[in-house]
């Protein structure tokens, strides 16, 4: 089954850059995003789309001397990956990704793998190598500039091999059920609470068991 | 499961309903009546002679929001779907579930436990609040007979025999179902469950009632991306939502029926909201369905604590994550499918 995306990959391997973000927030938020296509939004990922909307138009144009590609299709046929990149500004000809976030609301290491991922199919696309690229963060209007070492290129590398691993086996990783489940968009699809087996027994033994007879 | 979904009910004839940005303004004979921001709205329900522009039912499938189309009378008509998306994998596994009878056995029977047990908290209340004795001895008596569906059930490991104690279960409630009506009761009476006409008012209250329950748990199984027609306890028959029906059972009594009561003990509804028809069959007249929908929707904002989330949550939404629930079940994420439990 060769893909129609990516030619020489088969499509259950072929990996999202947006997974790698997902994963490393949590394995099973990643896989009820990218296998079981579940999507359930609040408050946080309705601000991430509005922000998204701004840069999810293709197009490139020039601002201040400098090109900048918005929505930019984004692949690698070397580590099967494929996605978008908000933006890419060409400083001279060397590409630089920028990452849209709403919020400072998640550690670090998230973004930068996504952001990292982003630069390795550029490298690949273009034939430049690209040592850094950032982080904007729509809320304090900053940018966070993240350079691509090679320790971070491993672990991108490392995560996609997690996470194509976790797409063959088509299984759902067990509930985090831990303080990444308060801000997360999926609970309600994810019911973490599952995880409380002695409960969910005691529970089902009520349940035949009738109660407050007068 | 979004915030909280609401349900946009429309029944007045002529009544013009477009999207203009994200907003959805409903006009009546080129008058505007009302606009509501879109993500306020989790479904869109059509009564009769309404018009929705192409852009908004374009717009509406694609974020998954339901429509759906009934006659004047409320029957139904037509839903508006979007693409086929979300989870193969869950839709593959709820049709192989089919061929494990150990499997759809179990979910369903702890459906019917659901469905019982949540019955005898509304004939219970009923006993607590009745005005005679002899009314209280009768639902008393109900609610024993309920017990003892109950706990045949937990023994029961014969799909025919769980709907068997089901269906007896049934028949007991429906046989003392106006012991709990308090005004009107002559008007009221019901000595068993009928439809397709309904043949009496209680009859006709509770199909209606019953048709905007079974909507939502179409939404709700649909929304988890199930296939709303493949179900266990409901036998498969062309055309049958056999899913959504499963999913009604544990909401029948305490959504649909608790409210019918409400209406009929509060007076919203009385005998002049019916037309009797050459024949015996029974309909609610135009204005008392609107009055319905109304506290129907009002009905499911009320909080209730989910045992299994152990966090309250409007009852609107119970469905929705029990649909969820029972998913998780056939993707083998979860081991048993816990009906909601009512207290």
């Amino acid at each position: 089954m060769e893909s129609t995306i990516l030619p020489g990959w088969d499509d259950r391997d072929i990996v999202m850059v947006s997974a790698l973000e997902h994963y490393a927030y949590c394995p099973r938020q990643c896989a009820l995003i990218h296998v079981e296509q579940t999507f359930t939004e609040n408050m946080y990922t309705l601000k991430g789309r509005f922000v998204h909307n701004l840069v999810d138009v293709e197009c490139g144009e020039m601002e201040g001397g400098v090109h900048i590609e918005r929505a930019l299709p984004i692949w690698s046929l070397r580590l099967g990956l494929i996605g978008k990149a908000d933006v890419v500004e060409f400083h001279g000809n060397i590409p630089y990704p920028v990452e849209y976030k709403h919020g400072p609301k998640r550690k670090h290491q998230h973004d930068d793998l996504q952001v990292c991922a982003q630069a390795m199919c550029l490298e690949e696309m273009t034939g430049k190598q690209v040592p850094r690229g950032a982080i904007y963060h729509h809320s304090s209007h900053r940018r966070r500039e993240v350079t691509f070492d090679s320790y971070l290129r491993e672990q991108v590398e490392a995560a996609i091999i997690r996470i194509r691993m976790m797409q063959r086996s088509n299984i759902l990783p067990p509930p985090a059920a831990d303080e990444r489940c308060r801000e997360c968009s999926l609970q309600d699809s994810c019911l973490p609470q599952i995880k409380e087996k002695g409960r969910l027994r005691m529970l089902l033994c009520e349940l035949f068991k009738p109660e407050g007879d007068t | 499961m979004h915030i909280l979904l609401n349900t946009l009910y429309l029944m007045t004839p002529r009544t013009l309903v477009r999207l203009d940005h994200e907003t959805v303004k409903i006009e009546v004979e080129g008058e505007l009546k009302m606009q509501i921001p879109l993500h306020h709205l989790g479904s869109i329900v059509c009564f009769g002679d309404v018009t929705l522009t192409t852009p908004l039912i374009m717009r509406c499938a694609e974020d998954k929001r339901l429509i759906v189309f009934h006659d004047q009378h409320g029957r139904f008509k037509a839903r508006v779907e979007g693409p086929v998306s979300g989870n193969v994998f869950l839709r593959h596994a709820q049709h192989e579930a089919l061929s494990d009878s150990k499997k759809t056995t179990a979910i369903a029977r702890n459906i019917v436990a659901g469905k019982i047990r949540n019955t005898r908290q509304v004939v219970l209340r009923g006993a607590r609040e009745a005005d005679n004795e002899d009314d209280r001895k009768a639902l008393q008596e109900t609610a024993r007979e309920l017990a003892h569906g109950l706990d045949a059930l937990s023994r029961s490991p014969d799909l025919e025999q769980i709907r068997g104690i089901e269906g007896n279960a049934a028949r007991h409630y429906f046989a003392t179902l106006d012991r709990m009506v308090r005004v009107n009761r002559e008007a009221f009476k019901i000595t068993h469950r009928n439809r397709r006409p309904p043949l009496d008012r209680m009859n006709a209250l509770l199909s209606y009632i019953y048709a905007l329950l079974l909507n939502d748990c179409l939404s709700a199984a649909e929304g988890v991306g199930l296939d709303p027609q493949i179900g266990y306890l409901h036998v498969l028959r062309s055309g049958r939502p056999a899913l959504a029906l499963d999913l009604m059972e544990e909401f029948r009594a305490i959504l649909a029926d608790r409210l019918a009561l409400t209406l009929v003990n509060r007076r919203q509804i009385d005998e002049r909201d019916f037309v009797e028809r050459p024949g015996g069959a029974v309909h609610i007249n135009d204005n008392a369905r609107k009055e319905i929908a109304i506290a129907y929707q009002k009905r499911k904002q009320e909080e209730v604590l989910h045992p299994v989330l152990n966090r309250k949550v409007p009852l609107g939404l119970v469905p929705h994550i029990q649909a969820r629930l029972l998913a998780r079940v056939l993707r083998g994420d979860a081991e048993e499918y816990l009906p909601f439990m009512y207290r």
